[in-house]
């Protein structure tokens, strides 16, 4: 049972963009025109070709995946993580065939079934059970298969009494249900899964894990894209990790995962603050940096939800001086600018009673109750309560996943988090 | 609330077709018609979806499959027959001549307009899913072809009304009528395709169809055309078509031309030809495009 059963060998896939050269190059008009008579010739050419018309006169071609290589057995679940926009969609979709690669080779055994996405095809004047047929036979389904699944589908879905009703009258919970459940019964040998299961409400959340667990558990090889690392190290014993359209990491599930937290960093910190000019205030002490980690991991460069999390500031005075009762406010924001903390020294009294040359100042967050995402940081130094420095979104700040209630439950919900617990009361409560 | 029963796990799987799949740039695929043959469940519901979608929150619903070319018909009658006072074929009665070409007509302008848009009114099963693109296009064909059937009850209707009784040349009307849907693919192949990059190419339909049917045949008899022009006129190859129609439902009044159908039907092999192999070279890249 261990043989291979995808393997890719240096697969790349390429997209072309164009740019707009400097212009002043044609000086004779007859240069002109016969530079735009041939231009109007092939563009001719390639519409009728069905070529892609690439605006712009200097090309650049991108490469969504490189040389990237790896080998699945039969029977194996692997996970598939990175940042968004590293090419796990593009790889998700060339060994689904829905796109082609621009280099390199995959070889399949077997049946693909994908889902990328939950109730392709769906059509909304058609009722429940015409949508279970038109999907499962949209995802790869065979009509005999459908009608030995249907009850089962139905079942799974919940949506027995409406099962004649045009689905574009159902609520959105019910629709995701039974596009969940026409496609958790597919039986392909290989099931490409790109995160559909962040769907529905918790009881059907589970009920979906569930389900996944026992495809994977059932000898057919799954390979599961998601930004969930729980369920990434729930359900794949093994994982990939992209980055840039490469393959940077693979082996257990536990180290890639960690090894993806890791490099997170690399984006928000290193861009210099010292050198940004969108600043306002006096200018004579300077916010120069801004760093995030966990106490738990000091160079982590990013927060995770849950984790005793700090932000330290560094600043500088410009002319070394004394500078006394210096105040530090920070904005933790949405990335749409929409306030959601106020972390500031003059709220807790703590204030930096002088500083002559540089400094830095800590702000530890315990148990961080923010949920993952990306977050934008605004930094202001105030003296006397006149601005000194002010940054607008000096610095992005991503929180990752983390297990706040030590249950390993993770709920995305709203925002934030905070230690609640509960009582139950009644007469048949033990 | 959670039932366990609906866990219950998938019976074990049986490789039945353990086909080894190469996917490479550039590569044609060896089964491309097997692979199509495979899918042919997913034509039928595509097909089956788009023809119960069609009248659905419509008041007449399956008449409008009646109305359209009836009304085009009497109109055409009118002027043509009534207004110009063109002949018609042989004995036939005007009327009747006319909607013999409009059966035609409307499933062909009907299958080009529904599947030239086919691909990207299907953009969401293109980008999420693969099967054999060709599917979508040739599904749509089928909605066209039920209505060209529900028509046919206004021809049983116009018949009986003219006393016409038809000859054995109408056994053949299914031959033509498969004619006539091959002679709109061929088209729409290519134009789908291009259309998933150029949307330029939707205006094009309803042109090419408001064009296609002054310059076809559909209001007047092709025996008005000079005899010279007659072979160069069935480039058009709704020319041969409707003609091909005509002989079957009009019986021995109107005999067909036979080189100019067999021009006709050399172009409509062609635009096939052409149609199939420009949408499979382009197949490839639609999800990138689309």
């Amino acid at each position: 049972m261990s043989d291979v059963i995808i393997r890719a060998e240096n697969l790349g896939k390429k997209y072309t963009i164009g740019h707009q050269a400097e212009n002043g190059r044609y000086v004779a008009l007859r240069d002109v025109v016969m530079q735009n008579v041939r231009t109007l010739w092939h563009t001719t050419r390639d519409i009728m070709r069905g070529k892609p018309i690439i605006q712009g006169d200097t090309l650049e071609e991108i490469w969504a995946l490189k040389d990237v290589n790896f080998e699945i057995r039969r029977g194996e679940a692997v996970g598939i993580i990175g940042r968004n926009g590293a090419g796990k969609s593009t790889l998700l979709k060339i060994l689904s065939r829905i796109t082609e690669p621009s280099a390199g080779r995959v070889t399949i055994k077997g049946r693909v079934a994908s889902l990328l996405e939950v109730g392709t095809g769906f059509h909304p004047e058609l009722s429940g059970r015409e949508n279970i047929y038109l999907n499962g036979a949209i995802l790869g389904m065979t009509r005999s298969e459908i009608k030995r699944k249907f009850d089962e589908i139905v079942a799974f879905a919940e949506v027995e009494k409406f099962l004649d009703t045009p689905v574009k009258r159902y609520s959105s919970g019910m629709y995701v249900r039974l596009a969940f459940a026409v496609a958790a019964h597919l039986e392909p040998e290989i099931l490409v899964v790109d995160e559909v299961l962040a769907v529905g409400d918790a009881a059907f959340r589970k009920k979906c894990l569930g389900k996944m667990q026992s495809v994977a558990s059932k000898g057919r090889t799954v390979l599961f894209v998601s930004h969930n690392m729980a369920a990434i190290m729930a359900l794949c014993p093994n994982s990939l990790l992209v980055d840039a359209g490469q393959i940077v990491a693979t082996g257990r599930s536990q180290n890639v995962v960690q090894t993806y937290i890791d490099g997170f960093d690399r984006l928000s910190s290193g861009k210099s603050i010292r050198d940004r000019k969108d600043r306002s205030g006096d200018g004579s002490i300077r916010v120069i940096g801004l760093r995030f980690g966990t106490l738990a991991n000091l160079e982590g460069g990013s927060w995770a939800t849950g984790a005793d999390s700090f932000v330290d500031i560094e600043y500088e005075c410009v002319e070394k001086m004394l500078y006394r009762n210096l105040e530090i406010a920070l904005g933790i924001k949405h990335l749409d600018q929409t306030p959601l903390l106020y972390l500031g020294t003059k709220v807790t009294n703590q204030d930096i009673e002088s500083v002559t040359d540089k400094g830095t100042s800590r702000c530890v967050l315990p148990l961080l109750p923010l949920e993952p995402g990306r977050y934008s940081l605004s930094a202001e130094l105030k003296q006397n309560g006149i601005i000194v420095d002010h940054i607008e979104a000096a610095s992005f700040v991503d929180v990752v996943e983390g297990d706040f209630y030590g249950t390993g439950v993770i709920w995305p919900y709203g925002g934030f988090l905070c230690n609640y617990s509960w009582s139950h009361y009644g007469k048949n409560i033990a | 609330m959670m039932s366990t029963q609906s866990l219950s796990l998938p019976e074990p799987v049986t490789p039945i077709s353990e086909q080894i799949l190469i996917l490479e740039p550039g590569r044609t695929d060896k089964h491309y018609w097997m692979d199509l043959w495979r899918y042919r469940e997913l034509f039928l519901i595509l097909a089956w979806r788009d023809v119960s979608v069609r009248y659905k929150q419509t008041i007449i619903g399956v008449l409008w499959a009646i109305l359209r070319p009836f009304l085009t018909m009497v109109v055409f009658t009118v002027i043509f027959g009534r207004v110009a006072k063109l002949p018609s074929e042989g004995n036939a009665p005007y009327a009747l001549m006319v909607f013999a070409a409009m059966l035609p007509w409307t499933l062909f302008s009907s299958s080009l307009s529904e599947a030239s848009n086919s691909l990207v009114a299907n953009t969401n099963l293109i980008s999420k899913v693969y099967f054999p693109r060709m599917i979508v296009p040739s599904a749509t064909v089928v909605t066209a072809l039920v209505d060209f059937l529900i028509s046919l009850v206004i021809l049983v209707g116009l018949m009986t009304a003219y006393r016409y009784a038809p000859s054995w040349q109408i056994l053949l009307l299914p031959l033509f009528t498969l004619l006539a849907l091959l002679t709109s693919l061929g088209p729409s192949l290519w134009i789908t395709a291009l259309n998933v990059k150029y949307r330029d190419f939707r205006y094009i339909i309803p042109f090419v169809v408001q064009f296609g049917l002054y310059v076809s045949p559909v209001g007047f008899s092709s025996s008005v055309i000079p005899d010279q022009w007659r072979l160069l006129y069935s480039l058009n190859p709704m020319v041969g078509v409707i003609d091909g129609f005509r002989w079957c439902i009009l019986g021995g009044e109107s005999p067909i031309y036979w080189t100019g159908f067999a021009l006709s039907l050399i172009v409509v092999v062609f635009f096939l030809w052409l149609g199939i192999s420009q949408f499979r070279k382009m197949e490839k890249n639609f999800a990138d495009l689309i």
